[in-house]
C-alpha cells in the first residue's frame, strides 16, 4: 500500500544494536525466587492492596484495586503467597521505596478461573471497565491506563487511529518480536480499539528496519480480514514519539499544550493492543510482558517476564559478562541506570541492558555552549534546548515556560548531538521537577489561605452571632421583668375595678372609667419602679473601677470621703465591705 | 477671535479628558492595594506567625510598608530573595534558622478530646470533638506548629515531610568542568 508518508523536523540516527537480541525467538523466563510487584505501576491514582502477609493468591488474582477513575488494577504475576505488603526499592531514577506485594510463588503457576468474555455483547462502557480491572496500560513507556484514552470525543470525530509498532530506540526489539510471533492477537486487539473509537481509519506505524514484523503484521490483518494500514515508516529517533508518528502517518502536528485527540488522533502502543485482547479473549489480566534484555550479555534475546520479577534475576538470564556493572531499564537514549540491581520489572520496563564501559563510555566533562545550534536542529520539537539550558542552569523557570520547555519529550536527540557533551535533559528535567513542585507548593499556599480566611471569617461570624445572642437575650429578660411588673401592678387594679361596679351595682361609666385610669397609672408606676429598682440592683452589682490594691491609706481616704458622702445625703450608705474583699 | 476659539477648545478637551479620566478611575477601580497582593503570593501562608504578625497578610502589608523582608522563616532563603527581586531590595540573609517542611502529627493513644487544637489551627487541619479523638489533616497541615503549645497533654509532634517518588525532585546536574581538569593534571 502506498501512502504519502510526512517528516518531521530534526531526530537523529544512533546506532540501533538491534540485530542483537533479535536473533532467538521469545522464551518464557522461568519463576523467579519472588516477585515484588509495585501497586503504583501506570499514571493516576496508587491501587490500594486489597491482600495482606499469609494470604494466598492465584496466577491473576486481584491485589491492588484500581482508585479512581485514572488508575489501573494490580494482579498476582504467578500463584503462591503474599509475604509482605511493605515498602521496596523502585525501578525509579530516585532509588526511592513505594508500597510492593511481595510474593514467594509455589511453584504451581496456577491461574484464576479465566472466563473469556462474550465480546460482541458487551457494552463499551463494560469493555473499558473491564480493561481496567485487568491493568492494561499503555507498555509503550508513559503506562497510561488505556481505558482512559478509549472514550471517544464527542466535539472531535475520531479520524486515525495511529498504532505504534515504530520502536525507534536503540537496542530495543520486544515490540519487533511481539508483532513478529503474535501478529494475530496484536491485530484483534486493535480491533477493540477500533470498535470503540470507531476512527476513519487505522495505521500502523512500524519504522523500516524491522520488514518481518511488518510482513507478519500484513498477514494477519489480511488473515482477520481487517482493513488496517500497514506503513513502514522511514528509520529516525524517535520516529516512535507519539506527536512524531502522527506526524509521520498522517501529516497532523499536534499543537503545544494540546492533545492529538483535539485533532481527531488516538495513538495505542502494540503491546498494549495485544494485552487488551488477551484480557478480553482469555480472561488475562495483565501479569507479564515482553522484556529485551541485551547489552553486555552472551544471549541477547527477548523475556516473557513476570511483573515483578527481580532484574537481576531476570539478567542473569542471557548470562551478563562479568564486568557489567549496572542495569539500564529503557533504552540508552530515555532509559536510566536502575539504582539497585534487585529492582523488579514493572509494566513499564520494555528493556534492559547490561551496562559496562565498552558499550557506554564514561562521557567527557561538560564544555561551555559554543552556541552552535545543532540541539535546535535535532530538536523533533522545534524547540531550542540551548535556550531552556541557559535558563534551567541559571534556575530562570519562568524563562524555561516561555521556551516551552513542558513540550520538550525528553527524548535526548539534543544532548546526543551537542558537541559540547552537555547533558542537557537533565538540565531539562531538574527545571520541569522544580517547576511542579513549585506548581505544588503554591496550590498548597493557595488552599491554606482560604481555609486561613474562612476560618477568620467563621471566627468572626461567629463572634457576631453571639453578641447578638446575647443583645437579644438581655432584650428579651428586660420585656419580660417589665411585663411582669405591669402585671403585678395591674392586678390589684384591676381587682378594684372590678369590685367597685360590683358593690354599687350598675354604675355610669364615668365611674368605671376612672379606676380603669388609675388601674394604668398605678401599672406604669410600678413599671418605673422596677426598672429603678433593677438599675439599682446593677450599680450596686457594679464594683467600683480601680479600687482593687489600694494601700490602706487610699482605703482610708476612700472610706472618709464616702462617709462624708452619705453624711451630706448625697448616696444611701452601703455596706461597709472594703474594696480588697470585694473583689476576691 | 482665534485666540478664543483655540482656548475653547483647548477647554473642551480638558472637561472631556477629564470626565474621561473621571470615569475611569471609578469604572477600573483597583480592589485592594496590588503590591500588597503579589507579596503575599510570595509568602508561604504558613499563617505561623513566627514573622510577629498575625499571619501572611498582615507581614505582607508590614511589608509593603517598610518592614524588613527577612522576616518569614516558612519562606526560607528562597522566599527572601523573591522578595527582594519583587521590591527590588537587597537580599538579607534569614532572620531565623530555615526548617524542612513538617506536618503536625497527633498522638492518637493519648489525645484526650480537648480542643485546643482545633482552635488554635489556623487552617482547620485537624478533625474531632471534644471527649474524641483528633487527628490531622496532612494535605491540610502548613506546619506552623500552633497546635503544640495548646495541648494539655504534648500528645502533637512534628514530623519532617520524607522525600517520596510522588514529591521527588531531579537533581541539579553536576557540572565537572573543574574535576576534569585537576584529574588531567593528577
Ligand atoms: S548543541 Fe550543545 S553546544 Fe551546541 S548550541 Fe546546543 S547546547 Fe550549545
Ligand atoms: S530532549 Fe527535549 S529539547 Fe532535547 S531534542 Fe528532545 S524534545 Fe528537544
Ligand atoms: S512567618 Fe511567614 S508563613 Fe509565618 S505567618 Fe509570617 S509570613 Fe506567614
Ligand atoms: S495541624 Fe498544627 S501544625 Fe498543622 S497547620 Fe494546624 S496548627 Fe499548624
Amino acid at each position: 500500500m502506498l501512502m504519502n508518508l510526512f517528516k518531521f523536523k530534526g531526530g537523529v540516527k544512533p546506532p540501533t544494536n538491534k540485530t542483537q537480541s533479535v536473533g532467538l525467538p521469545i522464551a518464557i523466563a522461568p519463576l523467579p525466587s519472588k516477585l515484588v510487584v509495585p501497586l503504583h505501576q501506570s499514571i493516576g491514582g496508587m491501587p490500594r492492596p486489597v491482600v495482606q502477609a499469609g494470604d494466598k493468591v492465584l496466577k491473576g488474582q486481584l491485589i491492588g484495586e484500581a482508585d479512581g477513575r485514572i488508575s489501573a488494577a494490580v494482579h498476582a504475576p504467578t500463584s503462591g503467597t503474599v509475604v509482605d505488603v511493605a515498602m521496596h526499592i523502585q525501578p525509579h531514577p530516585s532509588g526511592l521505596d513505594a508500597l510492593c506485594v511481595v510474593i514467594e510463588p509455589d511453584g504451581k503457576d496456577e491461574w484464576i478461573d479465566r472466563q473469556p468474555l462474550d465480546y460482541a455483547a458487551m457494552s463499551p462502557e463494560q469493555v473499558r471497565e473491564h480493561l481496567q480491572q485487568s491493568g492494561v496500560v499503555g507498555l509503550g513507556g508513559a503506562v497510561f491506563p488505556t481505558h482512559g484514552k478509549l472514550t471517544a470525543s464527542k466535539t472531535v470525530p475520531m479520524e486515525e487511529m495511529v498504532i505504534n509498532g515504530a520502536e525507534c530506540e536503540p537496542f530495543i526489539t520486544c515490540d519487533d518480536l511481539l508483532m513478529r510471533e503474535r501478529a494475530e492477537e496484536v491485530v484483534r486487539g486493535i480491533g477493540i480499539f477500533r470498535d470503540l473509537l470507531r476512527p476513519k481509519k487505522v495505521l500502523i506505524g512500524i519504522e523500516d528496519n524491522k520488514p518481518e514484523a511488518a510482513a507478519a503484521m500484513r498477514a494477519a490483518v489480511a488473515a482477520v480480514g481487517e482493513d488496517f494500514a500497514v506503513i513502514q515508516v522511514p528509520t529516525l529517533y524517535p520516529a516512535g514519539g507519539a506527536k512524531q508518528l502522527i506526524r509521520v502517518l498522517t501529516g497532523k502536528e499536534v499543537p503545544a499544550a494540546k492533545r492529538s485527540t483535539d485533532l481527531g488522533v488516538q495513538c495505542f502502543n502494540v503491546a498494549t493492543a495485544y494485552t487488551a485482547w488477551r484480557a478480553i479473549a482469555h480472561g488475562e489480566p495483565v501479569v507479564s510482558r515482553l522484556v529485551t534484555v541485551t547489552g553486555n550479555v552472551h544471549d541477547p534475546r527477548n523475556y516473557e517476564v513476570l511483573i515483578g520479577t527481580p532484574m537481576d534475576e531476570l539478567l542473569k538470564l542471557a548470562r551478563p559478562h562479568p564486568d557489567t556493572d549496572g542495569i539500564i531499564m529503557g533504552g540508552p537514549m530515555m532509559g536510566f541506570l536502575v539504582p539497585d540491581v534487585h529492582v523488579p520489572v514493572i509494566k513499564a520496563t520494555n528493556c534492559l541492558i547490561a551496562h559496562d564501559d565498552r558499550l557506554f563510555p564514561p562521557k567527557a566533562p561538560e564544555m561551555p555552549c559554543i552556541r552552535c545550534g545543532a540541539c535546535a536542529q535535532a530538536c523533533p520539537h522545534e524547540l531550542q534546548p540551548f535556550e531552556m539550558y541557559w535558563f534551567s542552569r541559571a534556575k530562570n523557570f519562568g524563562k524555561t515556560q516561555e521556551y516551552n520547555i513542558f513540550d520538550c519529550i525528553e527524548c535526548g536527540c539534543c544532548s546526543f548531538v551537542c558537541p559540547s557533551r552537555i547533558p542537557l535533559v537533565q538540565y531539562f528535567r531538574f527545571a520541569k521537577s522544580e517547576i511542579w513542585a513549585r506548581e505544588r507548593e503554591k496550590n498548597a499556599a493557595d488552599q491554606a489561605k482560604t481555609r486561613f480566611e474562612f476560618k477568620q471569617l467563621r471566627e468572626e461570624r461567629e463572634k457576631a452571632d453571639k453578641a447578638e445572642k446575647l443583645a437579644k437575650a438581655a432584650a428579651a429578660q428586660a420585656a419580660k421583668k417589665a411585663a411582669e411588673a405591669a402585671a403585678a401592678a395591674a392586678v390589684p387594679a384591676d381587682a378594684s375595678a372590678e369590685a367597685t361596679p360590683s358593690a354599687s351595682g350598675p354604675a355610669p361609666a364615668q365611674t368605671s372609667a376612672v379606676p380603669a385610669v388609675d388601674a394604668e397609672k398605678a401599672a406604669k408606676m410600678a413599671t418605673i419602679e422596677a426598672a429603678m429598682a433593677r438599675a439599682k440592683a446593677q450599680r450596686e452589682a457594679v464594683q467600683p473601677k480601680n479600687t482593687e490594691n489600694l494601700t490602706s491609706e487610699q482605703q482610708r481616704a476612700a472610706s472618709d470621703i464616702e462617709a462624708r458622702r452619705v453624711a451630706a445625703h448625697l448616696i444611701e450608705p452601703e455596706p461597709a465591705t472594703p474594696a480588697g474583699e470585694k473583689t476576691e | 477671535m482665534d485666540i478664543l476659539l483655540a482656548i475653547a477648545i483647548m477647554a473642551l478637551g480638558a472637561v472631556v479628558l477629564g470626565a474621561l479620566l473621571g470615569f475611569a478611575s471609578v469604572k477600573f477601580k483597583v480592589e485592594g492595594d496590588p503590591l500588597i497582593e503579589k507579596i503575599e503570593a510570595i509568602l508561604p501562608q504558613t499563617q505561623c506567625g513566627q514573622c510577629g504578625y498575625p499571619g501572611c497578610k498582615p507581614y505582607a502589608e508590614a511589608i509593603a510598608n517598610g518592614d524588613e523582608i527577612n522576616k518569614c522563616p516558612p519562606g526560607g532563603v528562597e522566599g527572601v530573595q523573591r522578595l527582594a527581586d519583587l521590591l527590588g531590595r537587597e537580599v538579607k540573609p534569614l532572620d531565623a534558622e530555615e526548617k524542612p517542611k513538617q506536618i503536625a502529627i497527633i498522638d492518637e493513644n493519648t489525645c484526650i478530646g480537648c480542643t485546643l487544637c482545633i482552635q488554635a489551627c489556623p487552617v482547620d487541619a485537624i478533625v474531632g470533638a471534644a471527649k474524641q479523638m483528633h487527628t490531622i489533616v496532612a494535605q491540610q497541615c502548613t506546619g506552623c506548629e500552633l497546635c503544640l503549645p495548646p495541648c494539655p497533654v504534648e500528645c502533637i509532634r512534628m514530623e519532617v515531610i520524607d522525600e517520596n517518588i510522588d514529591n521527588w525532585k531531579w537533581k541539579y546536574p553536576v557540572v565537572e568542568i573543574k574535576a576534569a581538569a585537576l584529574q588531567k593534571a593528577a
